[in-house]
């Protein structure tokens, strides 16, 4: 084990001493206030809390939400990256292929919902499908940036060595331009997350963002805070996570 | 010369898709209860338009969009610029902007909605709160890397630190800042169309769902055509504004 270095520890507890003022403001503020139907003091959010693990409620629901995001995040992420390394590397295809991806691309995610609605109706299928849809744009710009970045120097050793095109993306492609892919995938899985959760909030009946939903009708905004809190905690626990990942399965190559 | 033809090749890829479209709905091959031919999208995006209420629709949705952002931008840069510019700030904030922002913003919807009901106020607050990260984010990191020898130059030529703020700081962040409003736009139009669907705004949103309700799905499909039209327009222009101010930096 490494000691810390103390000026570092310093430096964070400088970020945690804002959060806490925050907490101690509002329990004081909601306390003042009295019962409210929008706020409710931290204390009674860390009860709701533990009073939704304790339900499992929590536990349900969190799971709706990370198999409907993980679904779509595979789904989207293997056509993104299929199409990507196609267009990275043809030209050809890539300057076929732009003004319908320059079209399709800015259509809003959630502007599919209804559609994917009507065709498949509520559940994990129409949650699947705007993830999916949403996850395929950045896996495909990144994937074409850094295939189409491969030191061309490689390319020409594969045609030298009559590799199959098979052969060249699995041995040449793949190992240069993965590094970057993971990036995408990193930043492919935050946009799975917030998407699933909107999708919940919107229409969808299950999962993290319906019990937002539900709760803040139900005017509990213990539970619903709570609630909040978790999807912030949720979200940022998957970047961290695949942050140290990345760190981990490049380290030495950048 | 060559780039016109790839482009008109391009162009033909696209009519390609949209007829294949046309086959895959003319053939039944997806009942057309969930896929119309493009000919009958266009059809209920004309007469939406012209002889429906599709305009003041769309017209709901740009506003929503543009209002929130405008809060968000106006915000976002004055706090960044802030706390970009001060160490001490950014030690203090930076962490808990590090958590909130891989937040959804959609999920602060029903606090939102128990605060300001189903109102226009609430999804421009909704559209505002979750615009703000990209141009916040962007404009913290754009004033804290400033090269330190222009500040320097700053502080030789005796410069206030408002004036070197804008004459140094703020052209040297502009790239960052300009990115971050591109993003935000594109974050806005979203919850733009999630506020309406929720709250039943006067909006696109609202117009597809209750088109999905009735099973019309021309209607939906028209909707999501303007939407898409209004994310490519919106995402040009800021980029060409882009390229605009940013000309100086090319050379």
């Amino acid at each position: 084990m490494k000691r810390q270095d103390p000026m570092k520890r310093l430096a964070g507890m400088k970020g945690l001493l804002l959060p806490a003022l925050l907490i101690v403001l509002a329990e004081i503020g909601a306390r003042l206030h009295g019962p409210s139907d929008v706020i409710a003091p931290p204390s009674q959010v860390v009860f709701a809390f533990g009073e939704a693990i304790r339900s499992g409620s929590l536990v349900s629901a969190t799971l709706d939400t990370l198999i409907a995001a993980f679904g779509g995040l595979v789904i989207g992420g293997a056509i993104g990256l299929a199409l990507g390394v196609v267009l990275g590397l043809s030209r050809t295809l890539d300057r076929v292929l732009e003004l319908p991806v320059e079209v399709l691309r800015p259509i809003p995610s959630v502007a599919v919902i209804p559609v994917a609605l009507v065709a498949l109706g509520f559940g994990y299928g129409l949650e699947i499908a705007i993830v999916a849809f949403a996850c395929v744009w950045p896996m495909l710009i990144f994937a074409r940036a850094a295939v189409a970045g491969v030191e061309p120097r490689l390319l020409e050793v594969a045609r030298a060595l009559k590799l199959s095109p098979w052969a060249t993306v699995t041995k040449i492609v793949a190992p240069a331009a993965l590094p970057s892919i993971f990036v995408a995938f990193r930043l492919a899985a935050g946009v799975a997350l917030i998407v699933a959760v909107t999708v919940e909030i919107a229409v969808n009946p299950q999962g993290l963002g319906a019990a937002l939903m539900t709760y803040g009708q139900a005017l509990r905004p213990d539970i619903t805070i709570a609630f909040l809190v978790w999807v912030g905690v949720v979200g940022f626990a998957l970047n961290q996570g695949l942050l140290i990942a990345e760190a981990r399965l490049f380290r030495g190559q950048r | 010369m060559k780039a016109l033809a790839w482009r008109l090749a391009s162009l033909g890829a696209l009519a390609f898709f949209v007829l294949i479209w046309g086959v895959i709905a003319a053939l039944k091959i997806v009942p057309p209860l969930f896929l119309p031919t493009p000919a009958r999208t266009w059809t209920a995006l004309l007469h939406g338009l012209w002889h429906g209420d599709l305009a003041s629709k769309l017209e709901g949705t740009l506003s929503h969009m543009l209002l929130g952002w405008l809060v968000a931008s106006l915000l976002g840069v004055a706090l960044g610029a802030i706390i970009g510019s001060s160490v001490r700030a950014r030690e203090y904030i930076g962490p808990t902007l590090e958590f909130l922002r891989p937040l959804p913003a959609s999920a602060i919807i029903p606090i939102a909605i128990t605060m300001f009901g189903l109102t226009p106020s609430m999804a421009i607050g909704v559209i505002a709160f979750g615009s703000i990260w990209p141009m916040l984010l962007a404009t913290v990191h754009g004033f804290a890397y400033v090269e330190p020898r222009l500040l320097e130059v700053a502080r030789a030529l005796n410069m206030s630190r408002l004036a070197a703020a804008f004459k140094i700081a703020l052209p040297s962040a502009l790239p960052d800042i300009l990115a971050g409003l591109r993003l935000g736009l594109t974050v806005a139009l979203i919850l733009a169309v999630i506020c309406e669907m929720i709250a039943g705004l006067e909006g696109l949103g609202s117009w597809e769902l209750v088109a999905a309700r009735a099973y019309r799905s021309p209607n939906i499909f028209a909707g999501v055509i303007l939407l898409g039209a209004i994310g490519l327009i919106a995402n040009s222009a800021l980029s060409l504004i882009e390229a605009r101010a940013l000309r100086w930096r090319r050379r």
